[in-house]
């Protein structure tokens, strides 16, 4: 056996996408393990909740994921709706499908995005934020947050669409999936690209459930889950789309598959747009302080990372008793020993890219 | 499935879980004794549930409640498995032989509850740094770096 | 910067020499000014808001100020995010090993002072200036691109009051701009349109 070399990168490295340390062992270029270490970013938020009201949790789960905060919202106020028994009205629903499927586009675009920096695709890198910045835009223009947004409030959402949004958004759909194919032909077309990406860090399907990967990553190996079609929630059952799946289980595939689900996640806005119909927008009657009836509840939505879910425990007070948040950046990155091993150090970033961690949601 | 074809499905195939079968707002809870839950836990595996969703542990004052969230892909069901262990002795069998997911849930339980798994191949602190003294989570814990926020309800 | 710091007082001291002084000072200010590379030390929510600046709608790059992942060729760190207790030592490293003269801006809450993180949490540092010597300080969960830009233009006119003559350095009169008086040679930086 040659001798081994300790690697350690980060907590600040470009290439780790935030806060990240990960002491690599090589035998000359090539990983014979990698750990990483996380917990740079653990803020406390589960403890934090424990001392705040429940609607005061909202803006802290804006913070968990912080490319994509809907999602935390949504999940957080599925949990809250269902541990106090709000029925949310439809209309509220079918804006909330709107926004997260709007910021599935956001995360994915900064996924794929990094995928390209990560490659040496940096013009990649700049078209997706391109498309990254009219969804902020629109959520600007929704609740004047261009990145904390605390729009999802348990019963509903917190304001209406403003007037002309509809039009914005519909402006913003019709463009997007032709650009998604120029970013395919830029981006996954590049030899350059290609090379780098297939078959590095092959992750098989059954590995991929054992592991508890959920998201674009476990589809990326050809899992076929998605809880929006298999574990419905909220207005989906009513939308018409496909679930992209991957067939390698590689990187290229992983991140592909995420340029797909934004083509698709235009296809349901269209639809929720077309159906949306005028009505309230936050359920009538709530009390200004909620405490729920003692007991738990779960909820977990389908987020740009995979199922995101949170736990939440009542002792009958206006505060969260324990509130835990599942998150699958943190079960995703949990694979990230498996899938560099046997590679070279360069493609460690590009596995790492492919993971698509956010920090603030591994860490919490 | 719906819960309560899961729970017919659960009687017939192991009729020793179903009286601990429960449903609470909509999701079927299986309260368990603590030295049963690797069983437990293996013979729903066994029976469809393939994917470990969420470890965590909830503080109850004396004794700490450990819940497992298992879904099942074929059944479209979840389910939860509690378990609890008693607050001086906190320690419990670890699943990671059965899913590896557990690996870094259970590594978080252990670094923020203080609660030890038996058979982990790697316990060690996860997200607070090694030398951190005590467990964040516990509602017993102490630490003057804590501000509390002042109360406005 | 041994060397400058020594020409500096010797200078001072020389008769004559603060003509020269003072006119080194103008073309040292000048140039440090205008080439504020930064370190972006981003590890929170706000660093998405970094990544944004430095793209082409905000365009960061026109004020001379680029992100360069590495400390030695930094002048400005730019800590964007919560900083926590086990991130601290790292953040601490990485500024001792950026080269003087050297500068922080506190971008967010969080970094200006825990922000949200301020209450009931047990791991997070209360503000990165509890470690760091900080000079511009940067309100807002998280603020703008433009307000970043806007700090590193106030951070280019306290570069330009510096002196390399050791205690000779200006004090900025006044910090705070009347309102609605653009700052000199800069063109206003615009709203949701600047790109
Ligand atoms: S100031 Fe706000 S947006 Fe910035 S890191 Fe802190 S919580 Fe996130």
């Amino acid at each position: 056996m040659t001798e081994q070399t300790i690697v350690n990168i980060g907590p600040s490295h470009p290439s780790t996408h935030g806060v990240c340390r990960v002491v690599v062992t090589l035998d000359g270029e090539i990983v014979t393990h990698a750990e990483p270490i996380i917990g740079h970013l653990h803020r406390g938020i589960e403890k934090m909740a424990e001392n705040r009201t429940y609607l005061q949790v909202v803006p802290l789960t804006d913070r968990l994921d912080y490319v994509g905060s809907m999602y935390a919202n949504w999940a957080y106020c599925r949990a809250v709706e269902r541990l106090a028994g709000i029925r949310v009205p439809e209309r509220a629903e079918y804006i909330r499908v709107i926004v997260c499927e709007l910021q599935r586009i956001a995360s994915h675009m900064m996924g794929i995005g990094s995928t390209g920096a990560d490659t040496g695709a940096f013009t990649a890198f700049m078209y997706a934020f391109a498309q990254r910045d009219h969804v902020v835009e629109l959520f600007e223009a929704l609740c004047g947050a261009r990145l904390t947004y605390n729009y999802v409030r348990p019963g509903g959402v917190s304001m209406d669409l403003p007037e002309g949004w509809v039009e914005q958004c519909r402006a913003f759909t019709a463009q997007h999936p032709s650009a998604m194919l120029e970013l395919d032909r830029l981006l996954f077309g590049n030899v350059i690209a290609r090379a780098r990406l297939k078959g590095v860090g092959v992750l098989s399907a059954d590995d991929a459930v054992a592991w508890g990967a959920s998201g674009p990553t476990a589809r990326g190996s050809g899992v076929d889950w998605d809880l929006r079609r298999d574990d419905p929630y909220s207005v989906y059952p009513r939308f018409d789309f496909q679930v992209p799946l991957g067939e390698n289980g590689d990187s290229y595939d992983r991140a592909r598959i995420r340029l797909w689900e934004c083509v698709e996640s235009c296809k349901i806005i269209d639809q929720a747009l077309d159906q949306l119909e005028p009505g309230l927008v936050k359920a009538e009657g709530l009390p200004r302080l909620l405490a729920p009836r003692p007991g738990d509840a779960y909820d977990h939505i389908e987020s740009a990372r995979g199922s995101l879910g949170v736990y939440l425990v009542s002792d009958g007070t206006p505060r969260p008793y324990r509130m835990k948040v599942r998150s699958p950046a943190f079960c995703n990155l949990a694979l990230l020993p498996l899938l560099a091993e046997g590679h070279t150090l360069s493609d460690l970033v590009v596995i790492l890219g492919s993971l698509d961690p956010v920090f603030g949601e591994v860490d919490r | 499935m719906n819960i309560n074809e899961l729970r017919e499905h659960l009687c017939s195939e192991y009729p020793d879980l179903c009286p601990l079968f429960s449903v609470e707002f909509g999701d079927g809870v299986l309260v368990v004794e603590a030295k049963r839950l690797h069983d437990a836990a293996s013979d729903l595996r066994d029976l469809g549930f393939d994917r470990l969703g969420m470890v965590t542990a909830v503080d109850t004052g004396d004794e700490f409640e450990l819940v497992y969230r298992l879904q099942s892909r074929e059944m479209h069901a979840g389910i939860f498995v509690k378990a609890r262990v008693p607050r001086d002795t906190a320690s419990i069998a670890s699943v990671t032989d059965l899913w590896p997911a557990a690996n870094w849930q259970e590594r978080e339980v252990y670094d923020l509850f203080g609660i030890t798994f038996e058979g982990h191949p790697d316990l060690r602190r996860i997200l607070l740094t090694d030398d951190w003294v005590g467990h964040p989570l516990r509602k017993d814990y102490e630490d003057d770096r804590i501000i509390r926020r002042p109360d406005y309800i | 910067m041994a060397f400058v710091d020594d020409l500096g007082a010797a200078l001072d001291k020389t008769p004559g020499g603060g003509i020269i002084l003072t006119s080194l000072d103008a073309v040292m200010d000048w140039s440090r000014g205008k080439s504020l590379w930064m370190m972006p030390m981003g590890t929170a929510c706000c660093a998405m808001e970094l990544i944004a600046a430095s793209f082409s709608r905000f365009d960061f790059d026109r004020h001379g100020s680029i992100p360069r992942p590495d400390p030695r060729h930094c002048d400005v760190m730019v800590v964007a995010g919560t900083i926590t207790r086990k991130m601290a030592p790292a953040v601490q490293r990485l500024y001792d090993q950026m080269p003087d003269p050297k500068w922080v801006i506190a971008m967010g809450n969080c970094a200006v002072s825990g922000g949200i993180f301020y209450y009931d949490t047990y791991s997070v540092v209360r503000g990165v200036d509890e470690f760091l010597p900080v000079d511009v300080y940067l309100a807002g969960c998280p603020p703008r691109p433009e307000s970043l830009q806007d700090a590193i233009l106030r951070l280019r006119e306290q570069v330009s009051t510096d002196s390399i003559a050791p205690g000779k350095s200006r004090k900025l009169t006044s910090p705070l701009p009347a309102p609605g008086s653009a700052r000199r040679g800069e063109p206003p930086v615009g709203g949701g349109d600047a790109g």
